[in-house]
């Protein structure tokens, strides 16, 4: 994203390599559509006012390029190359997102391989554990103490797990009706808990909109903040309530163990990729709310956002910073004092309490959101990943240190290679989530008039038809055609079939596994039959 | 290996570290085998010893290192794995052994052993899983067998 339209930019507004560059007025628009008065460089401000921009991406952080207002130029021209830049901004995000898929179904596929194939236990997994389980490369008595908990909660698990599946297959049609009425009313618990989130964002999203001010330098600096950063702070509490109260409520679902993991994490995955949506959605509907005529003929509401990109941007900006102070300060303030509490005061309720396990799932659910908000940002504000770079980096070191001197490792070891593909989904989910609101916001929503590199069109997307009218006409039809109807459905029905050629290929896999192990059970009574035969021939020589 | 072997005598006996037979006590602090819930029984297996102690000399400590090492072939891995496993030294494993085998692996302390009804259900399923003449016991061919199947064993 930096490399095709940060640094033309940057290249042509700037003169270098000879290049120049074009702004095209924006034809056939309204005029009051295309004023939009940033509100920074406005000579002498006080410091504090710095501080609030750098924390909330208004005033001087507007201009930069750090958002989207800041992309102007139409083409610019390196040498005799003509660099088409609306072109190339809805490339890159196309581009990138594609990459990032591609990559995340390439680490998931080798995961999905396995667990396919081996999804039931190893038959022999007891013996495995038992036999095998002990890694002989251990030196230190600490580590060899983790081993021999996480080999008992092993097997301690998979014994469960075998009495709960024999206590499943003996319920009474009585205890499934009851069981089953119990798992719909809490769902339903869970859907009511799902809505009371999405609905106090969506007032906190509304409420903030309409009371962050951001020309008058007059007001509280400590209020109009906290009101800018109100959604992000109704999230974040969101996000750390939620999973107590659903790993509360799964105790009584009477799931087995694994599953009440899984469930639990999808959950919470669930809460917070909708918590994203629900932020973004509140935003369109005021960014899209119209009641004068003047309004409807630009498409969106001008008077409070001249720049509706920016705008977005700046709440992702928000999201992403916040995210990072909270971080940091649940490591530094929750984190370093009880762990000084634990080891120097000795009063009960206090060693009750213990240390912070390290929960594997948690903070991959954290990065997982994270990451959510950086695919989602890019598109308005082209320097977001590198923000999350750093983020991360940081965060890294941050939690690497914690974890070596605060947290106690897990009670409950994770398998790793299942939840490896596990994440990974989550991961593809996240993803698919970005999509749906870049989509709908390249697609359908009309683009700024006054900033940004889409001023002449009417939509974002409309750079590329407009593009492909400029092609030669044989290379236009050849596009034609394969977007028209008569190319799709024959390429979708083909690729049907492909699916189904494949699912088929897989299950026939499966069954081939599993006449292997029926085989090879066979073998061990065949041998056992000739054991047999062996010793009653020595018996009788 | 030999430099490792003279470290763990005391000075005085260092020049005669090929006849001399090392104490139990002195193998044990070997850092691969400190931690080890089974470091008594490895002693026991590949000690030589007449009267005994489970005191190793050169060639013991060699035969150990060469069991262990990545390039052993699964055999002979197998049949070391057998007889430090076999508690009582009887040639095959019956369920005393596997009892202690389990409790070997899953700790010494008091809350780390799995209850009397988790171990019966556990030694169930291996001898299900493991043994073919269905004699209750697992001797040698069984276990190489079960352990050729395994994944993690090498």
């Amino acid at each position: 994203m930096f490399s095709f339209v940060t640094l033309p930019s940057i290249i042509a507004k700037y003169g270098i390599f000879n290049s120049s560059f074009a702004e095209s007025p924006p034809k056939n628009t309204e005029l009051h559509c295309t004023v939009y008065t940033p509100s920074g460089n406005q000579g002498l401000v006080y410091f504090y006012t710095y501080l609030k921009d750098l924390l909330s991406g208004t005033g001087f952080l507007e201009m930069t390029s750090l958002f989207y207002g800041y992309y102007t130029i139409d083409a610019a021209w390196f040498s005799i190359l003509r660099y088409n830049l609306p072109l190339a901004y809805l490339l890159a995000t196309f581009a990138y997102l594609a990459l990032s898929l591609l990559w995340i179904i390439k680490r998931s596929v080798e995961g999905f391989k396995q667990n396919l194939v081996h999804h039931e236990d190893q038959f022999q997994s007891y013996c495995n554990k038992v036999f095998a389980g002990w890694d002989f490369c251990i030196t230190d008595p600490n580590a060899a103490r983790l081993k021999h908990r996480s080999l008992q909660y092993e097997l301690q698990t998979d014994l469960e797990e075998e009495r709960l599946k024999r206590k499943i297959a003996d319920r009474t049609m009585k205890e499934k009706l009851r069981i089953y009425s119990l798992r719909i009313f809490i769902n339903i618990i869970v859907i009511a808990v799902l809505s009371g989130c999405f609905y106090s964002i969506y007032r906190a999203t509304v409420f903030s909109q309409e009371n962050s001010n951001k020309d008058v330098g007059n007001k509280n600096f400590q209020a109009n903040l906290f009101v800018q950063y109100l959604p992000s702070v109704v999230i974040t509490l969101a996000n750390f309530i939620a999973p107590q109260i659903f790993s509360f409520l799964i105790t009584f679902e009477d799931y087995s163990p694994a599953f009440e993991i899984r469930l639990t994490l999808m959950r919470c995955v669930f809460v917070r990729l909708a918590n994203i949506g629900v932020l973004l959605f509140s935003l369109w509907s005021q960014i899209s709310h119209c009641t004068t005529d003047k309004c409807k003929a630009c498409g969106y509401n001008y008077e409070l956002y001249p720049c509706w990109e920016s705008e977005v941007g700046r709440e992702m900006y928000k999201l992403m910073i916040f995210d990072f102070i909270i971080i940091l300060a649940v490591t530094l303030f929750v984190d370093f004092p009880r762990k000084l509490l634990v080891t120097h005061c000795s009063c009960k309720p206090v060693q009750w309490c213990g240390l912070q396990e390290f929960g594997i799932s948690d903070n991959v659910l954290e990065i997982i959101y994270g990451q959510t908000i950086c695919w989602i940002g890019t598109f308005f504000s082209p320097l977001l990943p590198a923000i999350a770079t750093i983020k991360y980096f940081i965060i890294f070191y941050i939690k690497k240190i914690s974890l070596i001197h605060t947290r106690k490792p897990a009670a409950r070891p994770i398998r790793a290679s299942s939840s490896n593909f596990f994440f990974l989904v989550v991961l593809l989910i996240g993803l698919v989530l970005a999509f749906v609101p870049l989509g709908i916001s390249i697609a359908h929503i009309p683009s700024s008039k006054a900033c940004g590199p889409f001023r002449s069109f009417n939509t974002s997307w409309a750079v590329v038809p407009a593009t492909v009218l400029g092609f030669p006409t044989g290379l236009q039809q050849v596009l034609h055609a394969i977007a028209s109807e008569a190319f799709a459905v024959p390429f979708f029905m083909v690729i049907c079939l492909i699916m189904v050629y494949l699912i088929a290929l897989a299950g026939a896999h499966k069954r081939v596994v599993e006449q292997l192990r029926e085989q090879l059970a066979l073998e061990s009574r065949d041998k056992l039959f000739l054991i047999r035969k062996i010793t009653e021939a020595q018996r009788c020589p | 290996a030999y430099k490792r072997f003279s470290e763990l005598l005391p000075k005085e006996e260092r020049e005669n570290a090929c006849s001399v037979r090392v104490p139990k006590s002195q193998i044990l602090k070997l850092p691969e085998l400190r931690a080890n819930p089974f470091q008594h029984r490895i002693c026991h297996v590949f000690s030589t010893s007449d009267n005994g102690d489970d005191s190793m000399s050169f060639e013991d400590f060699l035969d150990m290192l060469s069991v262990f090492s990545d390039s052993a072939i699964l055999e002979v891995k197998s049949h070391y794995a057998f007889r430090i496993f076999d508690f009582d030294d009887d040639g095959i494993l019956d369920r005393k052994d596997l009892e202690k085998l389990v409790n070997c692996l899953t700790g010494q302390g008091e809350d780390s052993q799995l209850s009397n009804a988790e171990m019966e259900q556990l030694i169930q399923n291996i001898l299900e899983e493991s043994d073919i003449d269905k004699d209750g016991t697992i001797n040698l061919s069984e276990f190489q067998l079960v352990v050729s199947r395994s994944p993690d064993f090498a």
